[in-house]
C-alpha cells in the first residue's frame, strides 16, 4: 500500500461546494504537481465536515490543522509553508472568538468539542466514493458479526436494548419496529426495508449530508436490518432536490455489489440482499411513510389511514420497514459496540445522540450531534457561538413546519423527546433554526402555515380547507386587517384540524400557531389592536415617519419618492402622507440627515 | 414548440422519441416504474408534452388519467415548457429568516415575472423551492446546478448576468 506523509482533506458538503471548494481542490492538484509532492502527499475531498459558515475547509492531517474560508489564491501559501516547511499558515486559521488566537485542530474549537459523533461518525473524514476508506473505519463489519454470529432475533434484541429511537421525528423505538415487520405475515413472506430520505422540513439536511458523506453507513444498515426482518429487497427514497446525495448513493451500491457486500449471497454466508434508489418528485408530504410507499408504487403521494401499519401491509401490500437515514447511521455502531454502550449515552427515555442541523441568526452554522438531554443554551450559545450583531435570542424553531417555537425560558431543558413535547415543539428531524429580536412570530405562523397548506396533498377536507382558512386569517393579520375573534377562531380550527386530519401533515401542522399564540400572544394583539409589527418586519404595518426637528427641507425625499407621498415646502419639515405611502423604505436610505425613521 | 410540432420538425425530435421509446423498453414490467420513466422524459423533453404522457399511459399500461394524476401532483413535473435555466430561491425557514423574500422581489423586478412564469427569451424559469439543504449559507438560490449562498439582492443581477451570456 502506498504510504502518504501529509493528508490534505477538502470538505465537499454542499455547503462549501457552493462556496467553491472545488476551485480550490483544482488548484491543490495544480500546486502539489507543480511542487512535485503529489507521491507524498494525499488530496480528499471528504463528505461535510460540518460547520457549513466557515467554507471552503481543509483539515491538514496529521496534526490535523483546520484551515476555514480557503480560496485558490491561498492554496500556493498553504503548500509551500505549511505542506514543505511545516510552518502553520496562521491567517487561515480559526481563531477563538473571545480570545483572537488561532486554533490549531477542530477539537478546539467549541464547536466540536462538545459534540459526541455517532450517525457523523465518518463525515468529513473519509472519501465517501472510496469503499476501501469506509472498510478501513470497520465498515462493514457489524453487517458481517450480523450475518456470521447473531441470529435475527439477537440482532433486534440488541437493537431493542439500546434503546435507539426513530430519528425521522416521531421517536418510535426502532427495535421494536423490526420486531413488529418481523412477525408480520411469517418470516418467510416477501418483506421489504426502506429508507426514508425525503427530508423535507425546512432547516434540516443531517440526511443529506449523512447521504452525502458516508452512503455505504446506510447500505451496511438496511442489509442489517433486511437480515434482521426478513427481507430480500430494499428501496432507499430519495428527495430530487439532493441529486449528489443520489449520484454518491448509486455509486456505493455499484461499489458494495462489486465487493459482495450486496447481492447474492453476501459474504458467503447465503444471505441475499439488493437495493434500488427512487428519486422522489418534490412533494413534502411523502415524507409521511404512507404517502411515500404509495409514492414508490409510482402513484399520486397520497397518505392513508393507519392501521394497518407499513409494519403489516406496506409496499405492495406486504410487511415493510422504513426508517430514517439518521436511524440507520446508528445502526453499525450500536451493534459493533453493544446496546449497553449505546444506552449509556443520552436521558432515560432517549437514547444516543441527535444531530441537529442549527441555521438562522446564529454564529456557527452547521451541523452537530450531541448526546440526548444537551440543553438548548449549550446548543445554541456554546456550540452555535450566540447570536450574531450583539441581537438577542428570541426563539428557537424546532421540528419544523409540525414543530414550535421555544423560548429564553426553554433554554435551560436538556433536549430529548419528551421535553421539547413538553415545552409545545417536537423534536421532528432536527432542524433548529434561530430567531433574534428583529423576527416576527406572526410572520414566521404565516410563513409555515403557507408550507403546509401549500404541500397539503388535498385528500382530507380539514387540512386541505382548514390549513386555507387558516392561512387567510394570519395573513389578514400580517397585512394590519386583523379582527377582534381571530386569534379564538385560529385556536378553534387548530383544534379541529388536529384531531380530524387523516395524516401527521395536517395533523401537526397548527403547531407553529398554537406555539407562537402560546408564547408571543401579546405580538399578535399588537398586530391586531394597535395595527403595529413589534419586529418591525409586516411591511403592510411598517410607517415611515419624518423627524421635523431634523428634517433640514431639503425635499431630497420627495424627489425620490415613486409615489409621491411625500410633500412639503423647501426650508420646511417635510410631510409623508400614509394612506399614499407603498413603504418602500427608499426616502429613509436617502436622506443625508437621518430625519427619517421606521417605526 | 409544441410536442407535435417537434415531432414534424427533422431538427433531431425524433431522436428523443426514439430514446423514450428506449427508456419504456427498460422499464416495461418493473414495478412502481411511473415516476422513473416521468423523470427521465422530463430530462429528455424539458416537460411533460400531452403526448409523451399519452406513450407513457400506452406502454406501461395505465390509464391517462393517472399518468396526468402523478404528473400534476409532484412538483417536479412540469406540463409547461421551461426555461433553459431555471431559477430556484429556497423559501426554507433558515433563507426565509434571513432575508430570502427580498431576494425573490429582486429576481421578479430583474427578470420582470412571477414565481413560475418563464422570461419572453425562453432563459429563465422563476420557481420558490423548498429547503434545498444548504442552510448554512442562507439566503441560497440555485440556477440549474449551481447554488449560490449568501445572498443579498444587490448581487442578483449580476449573477442572472452571467447565465445571459
Amino acid at each position: 500500500m502506498k504510504l502518504f506523509r501529509a493528508h490534505v482533506l477538502i470538505c465537499g458538503g454542499a455547503g462549501c461546494i457552493s462556496s467553491g471548494c472545488h476551485a480550490v481542490k483544482e488548484e491543490f492538484i495544480r500546486e502539489l504537481q507543480a511542487k512535485g509532492l503529489h507521491d507524498e502527499i494525499q488530496l480528499i475531498e471528504t463528505g461535510c465536515v460540518g460547520s457549513c459558515d466557515l467554507g471552503p475547509i481543509v483539515i491538514i492531517y496529521p496534526e490535523g490543522v483546520f484551515y476555514q474560508h480557503v480560496t485558490p489564491e491561498d492554496v500556493r501559501e498553504i503548500v509551500s509553508e505549511h505542506l514543505l516547511k511545516g510552518r502553520y499558515v496562521k491567517r487561515k486559521m480559526y481563531r477563538h472568538p473571545s480570545s483572537g488566537e488561532p486554533v490549531v485542530t477542530s477539537r478546539e474549537m467549541d464547536f466540536f468539542r462538545h459534540q459526541t459523533r455517532i450517525a457523523l461518525r465518518n463525515l468529513g473524514l473519509i472519501d465517501p466514493e472510496r469503499i476501501e476508506e469506509y472498510i478501513a473505519r470497520d465498515g462493514y463489519f457489524a453487517l458481517g458479526k450480523v450475518l456470521n454470529e447473531m441470529t435475527p432475533e439477537e440482532v433486534i434484541r440488541e437493537i431493542k436494548d439500546s434503546g435507539l429511537r426513530g430519528r425521522g421525528g416521531a421517536g418510535f423505538p426502532t427495535g421494536l419496529k423490526w420486531e413488529l415487520t418481523r412477525e408480520a405475515g411469517g418470516a418467510r413472506g416477501e418483506k421489504y426495508v426502506v429508507c426514508n430520505a425525503d427530508e423535507g422540513d425546512p432547516g434540516a439536511f443531517m440526511d443529506r449530508s449523512i447521504l452525502e458523506g458516508d452512503p455505504h453507513s446506510i447500505i451496511e444498515a438496511m442489509a442489517i436490518a433486511a437480515y434482521a426482518i426478513g427481507a430480500g429487497q430494499g428501496y432507499i427514497y430519495v428527495r430530487a432536490e439532493y441529486p449528489l446525495a443520489v449520484a454518491r448513493m448509486k455509486q456505493a451500491i455499484t461499489k458494495a455489489r462489486e465487493y459482495g457486500l450486496l447481492g447474492k449471497n453476501i459474504m458467503g454466508t447465503g444471505f441475499s440482499f439488493d437495493l434500488e434508489i427512487r428519486v422522489g418528485a418534490g412533494a413534502f408530504v411523502c415524507g409521511e411513510e404512507t404517502a411515500l410507499i404509495a409514492s414508490i408504487e409510482g402513484k399520486r403521494g397520497e397518505p392513508r389511514m393507519k392501521p394497518p401499519f407499513p409494519a403489516t401491509a406496506g409496499l405492495w401490500g406486504k410487511p415493510t420497514l422504513i426508517n430514517n437515514v439518521e436511524t440507520y447511521a446508528n445502526i453499525p455502531v450500536v451493534i459493533l459496540k453493544g446496546a449497553q454502550w449505546f444506552s449509556r449515552i443520552g436521558t432515560e427515555k432517549s437514547k444516543g445522540t441527535k444531530v441537529f442541523a442549527i441555521a438562522g441568526n446564529i454564529n456557527n452554522t452547521g451541523l452537530v450531534e450531541v448526546p440526548m438531554g444537551t440543553t438548548l443554551r449549550k446548543i445554541i450559545f456554546d456550540l452555535g457561538g450566540g447570536i450574531p450583531n450583539g441581537k438577542r435570542f428570541k426563539a428557537a424553531q424546532t421540528g419544523g413546519p409540525s414543530g414550535g417555537c421555544l423560548t429564553e425560558k426553554d433554554l435551560d431543558t436538556p433536549v430529548d423527546y419528551e421535553s421539547l413535547k413538553a415545552a409545545g415543539s417536537m423534536m421532528g428531524s432536527g432542524g433548529l433554526i434561530v430567531m433574534d429580536e428583529d423576527t416576527c412570530m406572526v410572520d414566521v405562523a404565516r410563513f409555515f402555515l403557507e408550507f403546509t397548506q401549500d404541500e397539503s396533498c388535498g385528500k382530507c377536507v380539514p387540512c386541505r380547507i382548514g390549513t386555507k382558512h387558516m392561512l387567510e386569517i394570519l395573513t389578514r393579520i400580517t397585512e394590519g386587517k386583523g379582527e377582534e375573534g381571530d386569534l379564538e377562531t385560529l385556536e378553534e380550527l387548530a383544534e379541529v384540524i388536529t384531531s380530524s386530519s387523516l395524516c401527521g401533515l395536517g395533523q401537526s401542522a397548527s403547531n407553529p400557531v398554537l406555539s407562537t399564540l402560546r408564547n408571543f400572544r401579546d405580538e399578535y394583539e399588537a398586530h391586531i389592536r394597535e395595527k403595529r409589527c413589534p419586529a418591525g418586519v409586516c411591511t403592510a404595518l411598517k410607517r415611515y415617519e419624518i423627524i421635523s426637528d431634523l428634517c433640514k427641507g431639503c425635499g431630497l425625499c420627495a424627489r425620490v419618492c415613486p409615489v409621491q407621498a411625500i410633500s412639503g415646502v423647501l426650508k420646511e419639515p417635510y410631510l409623508i402622507d400614509q394612506e399614499t405611502c407603498s413603504k418602500c423604505g427608499l426616502c429613509l436610505s436617502k436622506c443625508p440627515f437621518k430625519a427619517i425613521v421606521m417605526k | 414548440m409544441t410536442a407535435s410540432s417537434c415531432r414534424a420538425s427533422a431538427h433531431g425530435c425524433d431522436g428523443k422519441y426514439r430514446k423514450l421509446e428506449e427508456i419504456l423498453q427498460e422499464y416495461k414490467g418493473v414495478p412502481g416504474a411511473l415516476i422513473p420513466v416521468l423523470h427521465q422524459a422530463q430530462l429528455l423533453f424539458g416537460y411533460l408534452p400531452h403526448d409523451v404522457q399519452v406513450r407513457i399511459a400506452e406502454e406501461l399500461d395505465l390509464p391517462l388519467s393517472e399518468v396526468y394524476g402523478v404528473s400534476s401532483f409532484y412538483s417536479f413535473f412540469s406540463l409547461k415548457p421551461r426555461g433553459k435555466y431555471t431559477v430556484s430561491v429556497c423559501m426554507g425557514t433558515a433563507c426565509y429568516v434571513k432575508g430570502a423574500p427580498a431576494l425573490l422581489e429582486k429576481i421578479r423586478e430583474t427578470l420582470q415575472i412571477e414565481d413560475g412564469e418563464t422570461t419572453e427569451d425562453g432563459l429563465f424559469t422563476l420557481d420558490t423551492t423548498r429547503c434545498v439543504g444548504a442552510c448554512g449559507l442562507a439566503p441560497v438560490l440555485t440556477i440549474g446546478d449551481d447554488v449560490y449562498g449568501r445572498l443579498t439582492p444587490e448581487k442578483v443581477p449580476e449573477i442572472l448576468e452571467r447565465y445571459r451570456q
